[in-house]
């Protein structure tokens, strides 16, 4: 392993014929406000150093100040492509801790949830990263079913985005009396429309010839930088926190962690569109096996959420669709927790960025960023 | 418990206290300066993930906590370590030549606790602004003070402090 030589703005000396240049932050493929500095040689990158920040809002301070229900909506905030898992991976933290147990009602409706949320967060990367490379279709259609999949949920938590929907120990509200025929509607909808997709993708010559091969992460790289979640099982890394950690219901559902060995932009890809698919696949269970029963402990509605005062620390994660997300929280007993650090897939996975953009094309340089699927309020927090 | 004696009998210096965070894991105390040996036999042990560098700022104690969280993908375990530094002079090794996950997690608790870490290449902010004043998630940190970050005529950076000043 080469020593690790950090990224500056100086070009080396002997190489006065680079070029810098800033990709971004304003740049339609950066996906947010993510800075890239290139060191140019001719047409190929040979540094890179990203540059962020730009949309830091101070979350884990703003979580030392607010009440600890208060915190869930500022969760939705932090990741506003997935917005349930942060709420999943901090009400997990303080359920854990405080030694509340959720009711099995409330764990499968949240697993429902979260699924929904993972193939919405893929429809849209599968769309915008067909974009990056020029397909545009699949953008339209993947949005086409993204809308369908929010009306759905906004049916059922009162909103499209930021739900606030996970409370400690359970959920806010019940299923609405034809969810479960509307989402069995949607699943075979979106089963039908993955097909559709990978055919838009799939078989465009010039997506295949713009992933495949395109900035490939061996299995250690990945695991050395911190790589999770579609990224690193595409590098040939078998584990996913829902089989391998369960929480919520997933140790009561069956379904496959798609893994592929390549490790290129082609295989993370592929990935994520088998990923769709077992969420499907997941959902269906847990709308067959839902149980009857309150949504929320007694004594834990509305107001006496309040009343929850952990003590103690808790590593808390759950597999976002970007990877690992874990909430380190410190409670001191008091009304507002001590610590909460978040710890965010986005972050470790833009680490590599440099490892994989070193030597390849500029052209390639959106081809790689893109399929990393960085979200950048995930990233800054 | 056996991660913790492994690890133990692989470098018992250093080693504070052995014992379990409130949700199970095994936790390591460790001494600052054996942190990057514990780290490397982590390591070898198969804790190939670092999940997550926490730092909490204990004003009361004077100290500062940093929290590393690792994982064993073969053997599916947990790990914590734990390492505390003065807050006065918060100083602590690096261990992004064992981890280069670390490489941005250190970066970022040095950004936000003002802890600096020995021996990582390239130790700058990472969230904030080169010039910012103060680490926001210190306890003692002056939160109604707005703070501005901009360019002088000549370039330089400029902070101020009273939004009237320097916009």
């Amino acid at each position: 392993m080469a020593a690790y030589q950090p990224y500056t703005l100086e070009a080396h000396p002997e190489q006065s014929d680079w070029i810098t240049l800033n990709m971004g932050p304003q740049h339609p493929s950066t996906h947010g406000v993510l800075r890239l500095i290139l060191q140019l040689d001719g047409e190929m990158v040979r540094q890179v150093e990203p540059v962020i920040g730009y949309l830091h809002r101070s979350m884990e301070k703003m979580a030392e100040n607010v009440r600890y229900p208060h915190f869930i909506i500022e969760c939705d905030r932090a990741d506003y492509m997935a917005n349930y898992h942060y709420e999943a991976a901090y009400v997990r933290a303080v359920e854990e801790v405080a030694g509340i147990a959720p009711t099995p009602r409330a764990q499968f409706i949240r697993t429902i949830c979260l699924e929904f949320d993972r193939i919405q967060s893929h429809l849209v990367w599968l769309g915008t990263y067909g974009l990056d490379l020029g397909a545009l279709n699949a953008f339209w259609y993947g949005f086409r079913e993204r809308e369908k999949i929010l009306d759905l949920l906004q049916e059922l938590t009162g909103v499209r985005m930021h739900p606030n929907y996970f409370r400690f120990g359970g959920i806010k509200a019940d299923l609405t009396p034809d969810f479960e025929r509307k989402a069995l509607a949607l699943c075979d909808l979106v089963e039908r429309k993955a097909d559709e997709y990978e055919d838009f993708l799939s078989r465009s010559d010039t997506f295949v010839m713009r992933t495949q091969g395109v900035g490939p992460m061996p299995r250690e790289m990945a695991i050395d930088w911190g790589v999770t979640g579609p990224n690193a099982r595409a590098s040939g890394l078998d584990f996913d926190l829902r089989r391998d950690e369960p929480y919520f219901a997933y140790g009561e559902l069956d379904f496959e962690v798609p893994v592929r060995t390549e490790g290129d932009c082609y295989a993370r890809y592929v990935v994520r569109m088998e990923e769709v698919r077992q969420s499907v696949r997941l959902i269906r269970q847990a709308l067959d096996q839902l149980p009857q029963g309150p949504i929320i402990p007694a004594g834990l509605e509305k107001g006496y959420q309040f009343l929850v005062h952990p003590t103690g620390e808790h590593y808390a994660h759950v597999e976002e669709p970007r990877g690992e997300i874990g909430i380190y929280l410190v409670g001191d007993g008091s009304t507002f927790p001590y610590r909460v650090k978040m710890r965010s897939p986005c972050f470790q996975n833009l680490s590599v960025l440099p490892e994989l953009m070193r030597d390849c094309l500029i052209a390639d340089c959106v081809a790689i960023n893109g399929s990393l699927d960085l979200v950048m309020g995930c990233v800054d927090r | 418990m056996s991660i913790l004696t492994d690890l133990q009998e692989r470098s018992p210096a250093g080693v504070l206290q052995v014992g379990a965070l409130d949700d199970g894991k095994p936790l390591m105390r460790v001494a600052p300066q054996a942190l990057p040996q514990i780290a490397g036999a982590a390591k070898e042990l198969g804790f190939a993930h670092l999940a997550c560098i926490t730092g909490v700022d204990y004003p009361d104690e004077h100290e500062i906590e940093v929290i590393y969280n690792l994982y064993n993908y073969d053997q599916r375990e947990n790990l914590v370590l734990k390492a505390r530094t003065s807050r006065d002079e918060a100083r602590l090794p690096s261990v992004s030549g064992v981890w280069r996950a670390a490489l941005f997690l250190e970066r970022e608790t040095y950004d936000l606790l003002g802890v600096r870490f020995e021996g990582h290449p390239d130790l700058k902010r990472i969230l904030l602004p080169e010039p910012w004043v103060g680490h926001p998630l210190r306890k003692d940190y002056e939160m109604n003070r707005q703070q501005f970050v901009s360019k002088g005529p000549q370039g330089e950076d400029v902070v101020s402090f009273d939004p009237q000043e320097g916009w």
